[in-house]
Order: structure tokens, then C-alpha cells, then sequence
């Protein structure tokens, strides 16, 4: 067997393929392009939530050495069109027309772009800009006056709120119960890698250079906005610096970088800065959540209710609606759900992390640990007892769930059985201890996706797919699934991704990517094995059934043991190289995904929307919290998350996916939160020195144990698991939080002036 | 960020004549502001906060005023030593421990290794409406045009030498630590030298919060004289924040205390995150001296303390943590082992 052909396969853990690009500077990201002679652009954000831009005078701007326009409504009417609201079937994260009125909708919206000779004229000409408002009254949301509800059934199309039995008389009538509101804050995802944009045309061409977890979306919503046949719309994203569902969907930003860059006949490039982050692409979005649980004395849950109110913009209603999760989490007879969207003069939020699950999930967890305690139980018990094959709201069964062979797992290793139950009942000196655990689930998602791989005479393989590396190992991970089905070393497969000219492949959001895109690689190195089987009649391999021929250790091989070299194998069917295109649409999605697919738009399925059986990644986790007994810091001492998740394609940069979820769920539970000015309707804490995330003296020790799990209903076995991590760690911290000190916390972070 | 000039200071003997330094107000045009670490201040000028036409590098003083003396007066800190240095100093984490615990508990290794200690005690406050030029109300950045954070977002802000002008919190470590041990500050300027105690660097907001600091138009810190004293060694600062490290202080306590078995012979305390400037706490000491310190002394103490806080709805639990952690300090400076 030839050197470094061990263990590259699904399943192995090799090293990221682009490792030694990114930590020696020589991977480019979309900003580092190279463009001849650009124009630099700087935004002027508002500096109001709501009212009318009044007047802008550029005279003090103008006179900057170097500048060379100024665009704003007053020029640049009817440039944009309307891309239309990703949930209704567009492409943007919100609906509004950037720079079409003199209407401010938000804070921080844009309402000039300063175009220069460089970066810093650029800047010092927008500090001089002068804009002028009329201001109204915002309304910031939950709180503040002028805010509009509205149930998501009617605001947002296809929304239904889950509801089995009658859940209000079955909460009445039951032994136990407890009903309380919890509170999830605002969350900004800050990628390290800023907003940034640079466009250039050539020829009615247009090439857009930013980081984007989905170029197709961006190629049509684009050209959407400039009336442009999608076709003359180029995107190039090779990696991206983090993204966490800020990149999904198109921000206002591009297509005014790109009327920027016709006006001057030149490329323009944006690199916007980190407060202007805040208020030009998305955010988590704030809500409020009553729960109502209630059991029978032994634990069965005979009623469920979970009631989630969101804060969203005036013109979108953007949906969390994380009760489609957690409805379907445990078996009860009896559930109620329903969800409200609260319109306010905010940006429209968006995807973050685990979006549904993130803010919803602290609610049931938490309120299974109330439950728990009520009932005088250990919270895994709890669950264990309300464990089950199918899901309460339609009866399908899961896949597979692995819920409680993680808690078994986890506990044991945890040292659960260490945790005496009273709360407030250890310590450690000055600090309380305490102990909390929480499950964990993420819906397997996937998408319909388009590959190309071609095999050149040499024995190298090359794949080509529109999929993302937004840091989580995608290249690897592709390389990997060719490798597997090519019976090839990893360094003789080339992945290149991240370009709109590339086969279409899904939004690099809802963990689909590694199952979605592995699938449709693997179809085409099929075919490619199928041709090259096929044309194996005069070789060694002669009299074999072509159907039982293997392409493995660089060979095309027999089951019973004779073998032919690649090369020589792939001469016989092909004068020069083998190329393959491949299209896989996943069980339960629609005929029309892969159309959806080419136009941009992002269709997920199968996860908890199949119409016959369900499909999650679960896990359970464990956290040690220490809390000062006099000053009330809360700081975890350790955490452990045990998954199970199908198949691992690679243990390494799973277990990286992991361990960031988790003190992702860390800082979610007790850092981060964005700060609002509510009478102003203002994000105050916009920059990471006040915006928290842990840092590394807030992750001490860290344990993810992946388990075995072997899942039949897809063809390759795999669930996503990259939004899986940072699920159940809000309410696993707000639990140990309750056991070390007795008190409850149910708005998220958990700070220290929640326990004084 | 605006086109500035920037000179550096020639040679160390350039700083025998004085350096024009620029004035104290955080607003007011100044011509001339020195730069130092620049942690500080090249953050507000990226933010238009701060707009100096000229940048004066003063670090090639370094060799003059970075350095640090122990003598058995006590110990004399060059205002160009860095914030690192100080606190890896073996001598001074032994004999001056909450010097070296206040720098090492302050933002993050990188900005440690970069700052001064002359400019440390100059940082400005943390307060959003003064760190972002598009709010208009702003007394300290915009002298008379209000103040955002009375009725906006003020978890963070002072309840301690407040006024209805400005609340905000002055955000460093260090100066506690350097109130606390009756610290003297020397200085420079176009009238030659002169010191002061450092108590008396910091001005209150009063009506005027734009001018932060008692210096004159162009005088340099240049060090800071800590006097040698038996409450030296059992000094103690404790940070009570939101993360476990590189984060400002929600509210923290220096303190340093000369104990005759159980009883405090004298104490010194300095309480920061709570307060509009480094904020001495006599009333508290003199509540203590004398005493048993045990926890219902140092409770004591600490109401006395925050008698006069003042709260603005989302740091309405600020005085309470400020109490707490003033107990905890004294109290875990009274369990320190001291050599
Ligand atoms: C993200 C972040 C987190 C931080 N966290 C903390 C923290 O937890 N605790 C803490 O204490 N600090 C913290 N800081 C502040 C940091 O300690 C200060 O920025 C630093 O000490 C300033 O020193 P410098 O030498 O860089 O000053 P500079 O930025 O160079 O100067 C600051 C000011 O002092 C003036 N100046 C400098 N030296 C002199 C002198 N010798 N004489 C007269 N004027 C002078 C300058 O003109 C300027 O106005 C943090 C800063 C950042 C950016
Ligand atoms: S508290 Fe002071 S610094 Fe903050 S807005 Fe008010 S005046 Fe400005």
C-alpha cells in the first residue's frame, strides 16, 4: 500500500488540506484579492433608528484630497431593485432598497458610501460628511411603545404553529408542573473576517469578490438588484474568516458596491469596520418565551406549552420559531405552541448558529431542569423517561436518536453521579459548585447539490462544487469523500469550491454541507468507478463482474484480490480524462430542489420537515460551574458534550466543530449579548473589547466524546453536527448555575448582577 | 482618522527641555498630544473621538523613564515602563503586591506588553456615547451637549462621584492600586518639573467632564513615586468582571492594609469600576481603623463606602457589588501570608 493512503478516506482525520495556506498568510480571502487600481469605499451609517435623512452636505467631505464621489439617496434612486426577503421566496436579509429614500429604518443603516482614492481618504472624507435627520420615535422591541405583534401564522408564509391534544386542560388537570418565561438576548455573530465587498466590471461583467456562504444566492439576488441576466454575474469566495449565518443571505451592501464600481469605471473595494457590522448584515434575534411543563408523578410529560415572542424589523418578519424543535423533542401527549413576531425599527436578524434551536432550546432545557427538580428527579432520568423512537407531533419516527446513550456516556464520564442533588449543597473555598446537564439536538438538513469530479490521465482527481469554507473544514472533508470513492491518497485530489462558475451547491447553512455535498462527490466518483469498471474486460481484471470491482489503494481492484493500476484501469476507458458531472437530489426533497438549487435560492429539507420520517444529530451536555459566593461571578470549571451524529467523515475537524459549539454555548450563556440603548433603539456595545465572547481563560477543561452511530435512511450515514455543540450549553450553564446557588436564571447572559 | 503629524521626540536629552504636551481636555482642540503606547489613543482617533493635529512620540524616552528603583524610600516607576514589566517585576509583585495584581488582572497580554504606565492612568472611559462620535449628547467629548448615558445604556457607568453632567466610570486598574498607596506623581512641563500627590491627578466630572486631569498644557508624567510602608506587602487588588480575564472591571478594590494581630493598624482604599475617577475611600478607612477586621467590620466599612452612591436604572446593582467586593478584598488581603 503506497505511503499516505492510510486513513484519508470517510471516516479518517487528516489534517484541514488548507491548513498550511491559512496559518502562512498564503490563502486569499475574498478581501486579500489582488484588483487593479481600486477605489476605496467607506460607509456613513445612520446615526438615528427611525425618521428622514433631511440633508447631507458634502461640501467639508468633497474638499478631502482624493475623493472621489459621494452616493447617497439623492443619486441614487431606482439604482437598486428589489431583491426580495429570503423568506419569501427572495434572496436578501431584508426587503429594503439600500439608498432609495430618504426613510431611515433602523440604526445604522446605510445612507451614504464615500468613494475615494484610498482607504483612509475614504474615511476621513465620511467623518466629514455631514448628515442631517429628522428624528422619530423609535420603538427597539420588547419594552419600548410602537412595537407591532403579529402571530407567525400570519406573518410569515408556510409558518404553522405545532399543536397535538389539548395541552392548556392537560397542564390544568396535572399532579406536577411548573410554568415560567425566559429571555434570550440580541447576539451579533462577529466574524473575525469584517463585511467587506469588492466588485469590478469588464464588459458588462461583473465580478464580485466577498465572502459568502452561498455565491449562487449572491450571483442572483445581485443581479436581481441591477436588472442583470445572472449569467454576467461572477462571485469568487475562497474562504471566508467565519460567517455563523451572517453570509447566507444578500446584505444591502453588494449591489452598491457594484453601482459603485460602473459609476467609476473601476474596481471598488468595502471593507466595512466592525460597528458597522452590527447594523448591515444580520444578527441573533431577542426573544421571549413562556413554557408550561407538566408530568404525571413519575415523570411522564402529559402537557407541553411553548410560547416564543421575536423581535424582528418593521418590513420582514423573520421567523426563530424554534418550537418546530423542541415540540418534537420529547414524547407528551399533549402540546401547544405558538409564535409571535414583534415588529420594530430594528434591522431585519437572520441565521445564527443553531438558529432555532439556540434561543428555544434554553427554554425547554431549562424548564425540563425546573420540571425535574419540582419532581424531586435527576434530570436525566427526566428525559430518559420521556425518551422515544417518534416524534409528538406527527408520530415519525427518528432515523436514528442517540439522546440517551450521550447522557449514559457523558455522565459517566462527567462524574454525574458526583453531584449531590440539593442545590447550594457544594463547594469548593469561596466558590459554590454546581452541577447542570442538558440535551442537545440539531435537525439533519440537507440539500440538493451539483458536483463535478474529473480524473486525469495521471491519476489525480478533481472536484469542482460551489460549496463554502467557512472554516469548518469543507475542503477536507471533500477531499476526503473523493478520496473514498476515487481509492485515492488525499494530496492527488484538488477541491476547488467557492465560485459562483462552479456546479451549484446548497447554502453553507444549516449543517447541511458535508452531508449534502459528500453525497453528490460520492454519485459522480460512482459513475466514474462504474465507466472505469466497465472497460476492465481484457486486463487482469478480466471474467470479473464489473458491479463488484472496487477503485481502492490506487487501483481498480477485485473481491478477490486481483488488482489493476489506476492508470492503466482508466486507459481502457478513456483516451484522456474522466469528467463527471453529478446531481443528487436527497430523500424527501422535491423535484424542484435542484431548479431552486440554480436559481439561488436555498432550499433545504429532510431534517423535522420529512413527510415520513425525521432525522436529527443529539447529543447531551455537562457542566461544572463555579460561582463566587460574595461577588457572584459565574465561571465554568469544566464541560463535557457527548454526541452522536451518524457517521463522522472526519473525527478532527468534527471534534473542532464541536469544541468550538461548546464554548460558543459558553460565552452564549454567560458573555454575549448585544447591548441596546432602548430609548434611542441602539446597539451601545458594537465592537469586540464591549461586545464578550469567552476568552481562553474562560474554557478550562473541555471533553467531546463522539459516539458510534450508525444510521441507515441515507445513503452515507451522515448528520451534520456544526451547529450541534452550542445548543444545550445556555441551559446546561443555567442549570449548574441553579444547582450551585439555588437560584433560577432565565434571561440569558447570566451575570453577575443576576445572582447578587 | 484624520491627517495628523507625527514627530518623534528626538533623543532622551530632547526631554530635558519640556514637551509640549497638548492640554488635559478630552475635547477641546488640542494642537499636540503625546503618544505613548498608543493603545489609547490611536483607538479614538480611529473613532474621530479624539483629533490631534500633531503626535508627539515620546517613546524614545524610554531609557530615561521606563525604568523601575526600589530604594528604602520605596519605589520610583518611570511613566514609560510598560504595563508588562511591572507586573512580571519580581520585587514589586513581593513588595508592592497590588501594584503588580492591577496591571496583571488589566486588558490582555498584547496591550500589556505595548502600554505605559504614564498612559494607563490616562485611558479614557469606556462609556459607548463618548467612544462613538454619532451620538450627539456627549458633555465630556462635546462640552455642553448633554450627556446620552443618564437615560441610555449605563450598566457600566459610575455611581460614586457622578454628576448630572456625566457618569462615566473611569475604566483602568492601575491607579487604585496607586491611590491606595498614597502615590506621588511627577511631572514636567513648560515650568519645569513639579509633583503632586496622585490622588490629586484626576478631576471629578463636575460641570466640566471634558477636562479629565489636574495637568497643565504640556506637562509629562514622567514617574510615579510609591512610598515604602508597612501596608505595602499586605495589599491586595481585586477585579470583579464579566469574563475571567481582558475584560474592564465591574466594579474593584484596592486595598492594603497594616494589621496588629486582628485589629487594622491603617488601611488604604481604593475602589475602581464604580467610580467617575480613582476613587479614595477615606470614610471607609477611617471606619476601619482601629477595628477587628472581620466580615461585620468590613461590611461596615463598605456601606460607609457607597453611602453616596447614586444609581441610573441598569447599574442600579453596582453599589452592591461595590460593597462585596470590598469586603472580599479586605478580607483576603487579611489572609495573605506575607514573607
Ligand atoms: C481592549 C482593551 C482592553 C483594555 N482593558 C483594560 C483593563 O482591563 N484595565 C486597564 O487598566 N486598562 C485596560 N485597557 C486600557 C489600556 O491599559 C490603556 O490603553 C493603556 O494603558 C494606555 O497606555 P498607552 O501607553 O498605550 O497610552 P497612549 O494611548 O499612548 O496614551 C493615552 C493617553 O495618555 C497620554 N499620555 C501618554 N503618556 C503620557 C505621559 N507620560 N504624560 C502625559 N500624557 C501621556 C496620551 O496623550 C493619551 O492622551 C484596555 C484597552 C483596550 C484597548
Ligand atoms: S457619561 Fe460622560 S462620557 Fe458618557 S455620555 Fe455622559 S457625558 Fe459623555
Amino acid at each position: 500500500m503506497p505511503e499516505g493512503m492510510i486513513g484519508q478516506g470517510i471516516g479518517a482525520s487528516p489534517v484541514r488540506v488548507d491548513g498550511r495556506a491559512k496559518v502562512t498568510g498564503a490563502a486569499h480571502y475574498a478581501s486579500d484579492m489582488a484588483v487593479p487600481n481600486p477605489a476605496w469605499a467607506f460607509l456613513v451609517t445612520s446615526a438615528i433608528a427611525r425618521g428622514r435623512v433631511t440633508a447631507i452636505d458634502e461640501t467639508e467631505a468633497r474638499r478631502v484630497p482624493g475623493v472621489l464621489d459621494i452616493l447617497h439617496h439623492g443619486n441614487m434612486r431606482g439604482e437598486v431593485q428589489e431583491a426580495g426577503f429570503f423568506a419569501g421566496g427572495g434572496y436578501a436579509g431584508s426587503s429594503l432598497r439600500p439608498l432609495e429614500d430618504d426613510r431611515v429604518h433602523h440604526d445604522g443603516e446605510i445612507v451614504a458610501v464615500v468613494l475615494a482614492e484610498s482607504y483612509e481618504t475614504a474615511r476621513e472624507a465620511a467623518y466629514r460628511l455631514q448628515v442631517r435627520y429628522a428624528e422619530e420615535q423609535p420603538s427597539a422591541g420588547f419594552d419600548t411603545e410602537g412595537a407591532e405583534a403579529r402571530d407567525a401564522k400570519d406573518a410569515v408564509q408556510g409558518h404553522e404553529d405545532a399543536e397535538v391534544g389539548d395541552a392548556d386542560a392537560a397542564f390544568a388537570a396535572a399532579p406536577v408542573k411548573i410554568e415560567a418565561a425566559y429571555e434570550t438576548p440580541t447576539q451579533h455573530h462577529n466574524p473575525i473576517e469584517l463585511f467587506t465587498t469588492t466588485a469590478s466590471w469588464e464588459n458588462g461583467r461583473l465580478t464580485i469578490l466577498e465572502g459568502s456562504q452561498y455565491v449562487h444566492g449572491l450571483r442572483n439576488g445581485v443581479a436581481k438588484q441591477l436588472g442583470l441576466d445572472p449569467s454576467l454575474v461572477r462571485v469568487e469566495s475562497p474562504f471566508i474568516g467565519g460567517a455563523f449565518g451572517s453570509r447566507g443571505s444578500l446584505t444591502q451592501r453588494t449591489a452598491l458596491i457594484a453601482v459603485a464600481a460602473r459609476r467609476l469605471n473601476r474596481p471598488v473595494k468595502l471593507v466595512a469596520t466592525r460597528d458597522q457590522g452590527f447594523t448591515i448584515a444580520t444578527y441573533r434575534a431577542e426573544t421571549r418565551q413562556r413554557v408550561k411543563l407538566a408530568a404525571n408523578p413519575d415523570g411522564t410529560l402529559v402537557a407541553f406549552v411553548h410560547e416564543g415572542t421575536e423581535v424582528s424589523s418593521r418590513p420582514d418578519p423573520y421567523k426563530v420559531a424554534g418550537t418546530q424543535t423542541t415540540a418534537r423533542m420529547y414524547a407528551c401527549p399533549n402540546i401547544r405552541t405558538k409564535v409571535t413576531i414583534l415588529h420594530a425599527d430594528r434591522n431585519t436578524p437572520g441565521f445564527m448558529r443553531s438558529p432555532p434551536e439556540v434561543p428555544y432550546m434554553f427554554g425547554l432545557e431549562s424548564a425540563m431542569d425546573e420540571l425535574a427538580h419540582a419532581l424531586g428527579m435527576d434530570p436525566i432520568e427526566l428525559r430518559r423517561v420521556n425518551d422515544s423512537t417518534h416524534e409528538s407531533v406527527k408520530g415519525l419516527p427518528w432515523t436514528s436518536r442517540g439522546l440517551m446513550r450521550c447522557f449514559d456516556a457523558g455522565a459517566e464520564a462527567f462524574g454525574w453521579k458526583d453531584r449531590t442533588p440539593q442545590p447550594r449543597s457544594m463547594r469548593d473555598g469561596d466558590w459554590l459548585v454546581g452541577y447542570g446537564c442538558a440535551s442537545t439536538i440539531y435537525p439533519t438538513h440537507l440539500g440538493a447539490a451539483t458536483a463535478r469530479v474529473t480524473l486525469t490521465p495521471d491519476g489525480r482527481a478533481r472536484v469542482q462544487t460551489a460549496a463554502h469554507e467557512i472554516g469548518t473544514g469543507t475542503y477536507t472533508v471533500v477531499a476526503q469523500a473523493a478520496a473514498e470513492g476515487l481509492g485515492l491518497p488525499l494530496e492527488k485530489v484538488l477541491v476547488e469550491m467557492g465560485s459562483s462558475e462552479l456546479p451549484p451547491s446548497p447554502v453553507s447553512g444549516g449543517s447541511n454541507v458535508t452531508a449534502s455535498v459528500c453525497a453528490v462527490v460520492m454519485k459522480a466518483c460512482e459513475e466514474i468507478r462504474a465507466r472505469i469498471a466497465a472497460a476492465a474486460g481484457q486486463g487482469p481484471l478480466q471474467g470479473r463482474d464489473p458491479a463488484t470491482l472496487r477503485l481502492a489503494e490506487g487501483s481498480l481492484r477485485a473481491p478477490d484480490g486481483a488488482a489493476e493500476p489506476l492508470t492503466e484501469a482508466m486507459a481502457r476507458a478513456s483516451n484522456g480524462a474522466i469528467e463527471v458531472y453529478a446531481e443528487n437530489i436527497p430523500h424527501g426533497l422535491p423535484e424542484g430542489a435542484l431548479k431552486s438549487l440554480y436559481q439561488g435560492k436555498p432550499a433545504l429539507g429532510a431534517g423535522l420537515e420529512g413527510k415520513d420520517r425525521v432525522m436529527a444529530a443529539f447529543g447531551a451536555e455537562f457542566v461544572e460551574v463555579r460561582v463566587h459566593s460574595r461577588t457572584a461571578e459565574t465561571r465554568v470549571a469544566r464541560i463535557l458534550g457527548a454526541f452522536a451524529a451518524g457517521r463522522i467523515v472526519n473525527p478532527r475537524t468534527a471534534r473542532s466543530q464541536l469544541m468550538g459549539g461548546l464554548i460558543w454555548g459558553i460565552g452564549s450563556a454567560l458573555h454575549e449579548a448585544t447591548e441596546m440603548d432602548r430609548k434611542r433603539a441602539r446597539y451601545v456595545n458594537d465592537n469586540i473589547a464591549e461586545y464578550l465572547i469567552p476568552v481562553n481563560a474562560d474554557v478550562p477543561k473541555l471533553d467531546v466524546l463522539v459516539l458510534e452511530e450508525e444510521d441507515k435512511a441515507t445513503p452515507l450515514g451522515i448528520k451534520g453536527l456544526g451547529e450541534l455543540g452550542n445548543v444545550g450549553t445556555n441551559a446546561a450553564i443555567a442549570n449548574a448555575v441553579f444547582h450551585a446557588t439555588g437560584k433560577r436564571i432565565r434571561t440569558l447572559p447570566i451575570r453577575i448582577e443576576s445572582l447578587l | 482618522m484624520r491627517p495628523f503629524a507625527y514627530e518623534r521626540v528626538p533623543d532622551p536629552a530632547a526631554a530635558q527641555r519640556a514637551v509640549p504636551v497638548g492640554s488635559s481636555s478630552a475635547a477641546a482642540p488640542v494642537p499636540t498630544m503625546v503618544l505613548a503606547g498608543g493603545t489609547t489613543l490611536l483607538d479614538l482617533m480611529k473613532l474621530d473621538v479624539l483629533r490631534p493635529e500633531r503626535l508627539l512620540d515620546i517613546r524614545p524616552l524610554e531609557s530615561r523613564l521606563g525604568a523601575i528603583r526600589l530604594d528604602g524610600q520605596g519605589l520610583r516607576l518611570g511613566a514609560l515602563a510598560r504595563m508588562a514589566q511591572v507586573a512580571d517585576d519580581v520585587e514589586v509583585r513581593r513588595e508592592f503586591p497590588v501594584l503588580a495584581e492591577s496591571l496583571a488582572l488589566a486588558a490582555s497580554a498584547q496591550l500589556r506588553n505595548m502600554a505605559t504606565l504614564g498612559g494607563n492612568v490616562l485611558q479614557r472611559t469606556r462609556c459607548s456615547y463618548y467612544r462613538d462620535v454619532s451620538y450627539a449628547a456627549c458633555n465630556k467629548r462635546n462640552p455642553g451637549s448633554g450627556c446620552a448615558a443618564l437615560d441610555g445604556y449605563n450598566r457600566l457607568h459610575a455611581v460614586l462621584g457622578t454628576s448630572e453632567h456625566c457618569i462615566a466610570s473611569y475604566p483602568g486598574d492601575f491607579a487604585q492600586a496607586l491611590m491606595a498607596l498614597d502615590a506621588v506623581v511627577e511631572i514636567e512641563g513648560p515650568q519645569g518639573g513639579r509633583s503632586m500627590p496622585f490622588a490629586e491627578l484626576h478631576r471629578a466630572p463636575g460641570d466640566r467632564p471634558d477636562i479629565e486631569t489636574t495637568l497643565r498644557p504640556g506637562e509629562l508624567i514622567t514617574a510615579f513615586q510609591v512610598p515604602a510602608g508597612p501596608w505595602a506587602k499586605r495589599s491586595r487588588y481585586v477585579k470583579v468582571r464579566d469574563r475571567q480575564s481582558y475584560a474592564f472591571a465591574a466594579a474593584s478594590a484596592a486595598v492594603a492594609l497594616d494589621l496588629d494581630g486582628d485589629r487594622v493598624r491603617g488601611v488604604r482604599i481604593a475602589l475602581g469600576g464604580v467610580a467617575t475617577r480613582p476613587w479614595r475611600a477615606t470614610d471607609a478607612e477611617a471606619a476601619l481603623a482601629g477595628q477587628r477586621l472581620d466580615e461585620a467590620s468590613a461590611m461596615r466599612a463598605a456601606e460607609v463606602a457607597f453611602r453616596d452612591a447614586r444609581t441610573h436604572g441598569e447599574n442600579d446593582d453596582k453599589p452592591e457589588l461595590g460593597r462585596r467586593t470590598l469586603v472580599r478584598a479586605l478580607l483576603e488581603a487579611q489572609r495573605m501570608e506575607i514573607a
